[in-house]
């Protein structure tokens, strides 16, 4: 059988399991459709064909040989290019890290999808250094909605927002500090789920903020997240913030019913600065899964306020001997933005840390008596390349710090979310599925059930 | 005429051997406008002198 870019992970693993397809003819099939369309897109930096031939032989020959094959056999997949991949320099988005060596080792995470049978076909166009939200970059060009290229993918991830959304591969890698996988997906119409802080390993990655970042998957289906993600689970003692947690799997879990979650739809903050789109999108998801009550989440606009103090802070301490030295390599606007950073007095950051233990204990108390919290994934649909401004009920608002209102109160305190993409007309929008600490079982199961609702869906791309 | 945070820009500059040029400078203080305004936003909820910040040091 020939491999379809509608195919989605599980389809393909399965397929070349079952000698269906090669995995050799599922990595030429993704070779040949990023050929075909990354030159509107611009999702990729970095094709690596040989590489990925290379490890799709190998599991052809395994299953030759009758040997058991991992869960994602064949399955290609790419990263954001702030992962280390062996024999790439990690530019993270930059002109400046391209001096950087290659990189001798792959990312864990890069690893452990390869453990299970996954092909790497490449590398990501993302946000210089990952303080972005728009996809667009001004050393690689901007990463191009699949659903209409004259419009943002979103970021910092831009580039595996418009590798899934725009079906070059069924599986993409990224990163989220305020935002980063959650806004692309819902741009670009797409399962993304970012985990709880501290879940998956970031070792051998590029970082941002160490205080906030994660990593976490992207896909055509909750399924398909759920298959990645199980196979990236465990603790790694190169990423200082992962669990010591064992592995929790949450594909076996991912069909159980909804209907005994207590679902909320969060209210205040959350409803606050949306287009109507956003507001059709919540509102569909809540009347499928039978939510009514709306919770107030105190401290909501703080804790935006919060993230973003140590966000600039901690990126300035991570790049001040860059922007003392080549100041002029940097994109202008993450510059000036990371230069203020540097000024930030550190009592203000100190007491943004504090906020956050004290927000933490907020949401644990909402998490006693609810099991689900729903809200938008981005305020709009993807907005037009280059746009500045959008105008909100009469009140022109800049587009690049808006984007994330929404996202940033999650992140903040690490709770695991899928955004599940809501195929309206013309756009897509996503909706952020929240859950408890720990629990992406939960937001991945609902995210399925809406799936199978048809309230979810990853729409075709209709703009290559 | 001066901007009410150029002195600041300025003198935090020099402390951290971080150069600014001119044409740089109204977006640094844009930023750290913005910045500081978010800043007093956590600034001013009153929090127990027992908070502890969020990452906790484990030896």
């Amino acid at each position: 059988m020939t491999s379809k870019p509608e195919m989605t992970a599980s389809e393909i693993a399965s397929a070349v399991a079952g000698r269906r397809m090669s995995a050799l003819d599922a990595t030429e099939a993704a070779l040949s459709r990023i050929k075909q369309h990354d030159g509107i897109l611009n999702s990729f930096t970095d094709v690596t064909a040989e590489r990925a031939r290379a490890k799709a032989r190998a599991i052809d020959a395994e299953i030759a040989a009758g040997k058991e094959v991992g869960p994602l056999a064949g399955v290609p997949f790419a990263v954001k290019n702030l992962f280390d991949a062996a024999g790439l320099s990690t530019r993270a988005g930059s002109k400046i890290n391209r001096d950087l060596a290659p990189a001798k080792r792959d990312a864990s995470l890069i690893e452990r999808m390869e453990a299970a049978g996954a092909v790497l076909v490449g590398a990501l166009n993302m946000g210089e250094y990952a303080y972005d939200f728009t996809g667009e970059n001004v050393h690689d060009g901007p990463s191009r909605n699949p659903h209409d290229t004259t419009r943002m993918t979103g970021g910092s991830s831009g580039g595996s927002g418009s590798a899934v959304g725009g079906a070059l591969v069924p599986i993409a890698l990224g990163s989220d500090t305020n935002g980063s996988i959650r806004v692309p997906s819902s741009f670009c119409g797409i399962f993304g789920l970012k985990p709880t802080y501290g879940r998956l390993s970031r070792a051998r990655s590029f970082p941002f903020v160490a205080s906030l970042d994660h990593l976490g998957p992207f896909a055509r289906s909750a399924a398909d997240l759920a298959l990645a993600y199980d196979a990236m689970q465990g603790p790694d003692a190169e990423d200082s913030a992962c669990t010591t947690r064992g592995l929790e799997p949450t594909l076996p879990l991912i069909a159980n019913p909804v209907s005994d979650l207590r679902i909320a739809i969060a209210g205040g903050y959350f409803q606050k600065n949306v287009f109507p789109e956003a507001v059709e999108a919540v509102s569909r998801v809540a009347k499928a899964l039978g939510a009514t009550k709306v919770v107030d989440v105190p401290g909501a606009a703080r804790a935006r306020a919060a993230a973003y103090v140590i966000t600039t802070t901690e990126g300035a301490s991570l790049h001040l001997d860059r922007l003392r030295k080549r100041p002029n390599d940097f994109d202008p606007a993450v510059r000036d933005r990371l230069i203020a950073g540097a000024m930030v007095p550190a009592p203000m950051v100190d007491r943004a840390q504090k906020f956050r233990r004290w927000y933490r204990a907020q949401l644990a108390e909402i998490f006693k008596s609810v099991d689900v919290l729903l809200a938008p994934a981005t305020p709009c649909t993807a907005p037009k390349l280059g746009q500045v401004n959008f105008n909100l009920d009469g009140v022109e608002l800049p587009v690049r710090a808006n984007i994330g209102v929404h996202t940033q109160p999650i992140s903040f305190i690490g709770l695991p979310v899928v955004a599940v993409p809501v195929p309206l007309e013309p756009l897509p929008i996503g909706v952020q599925i929240i859950a408890a600490p720990w629990r992406e079982d939960i937001a991945l199961r609902v995210a399925h059930a809406l799936e199978k609702m048809g309230v979810a869906a990853a729409p075709a791309p209709r703009g290559i | 005429m001066a901007e009410p945070l150029d002195d600041y820009i300025d003198a935090v500059s020099k402390a951290l051997a971080l150069p600014i040029e001119e044409a740089w400078r109204p977006a640094v203080r844009a930023n750290l406008e913005v910045s500081l305004r978010l800043a007093r936003l956590v600034d001013e909820f009153a929090l127990p002198d027992e908070t502890e910040p969020a990452p906790i040091f484990t030896a």
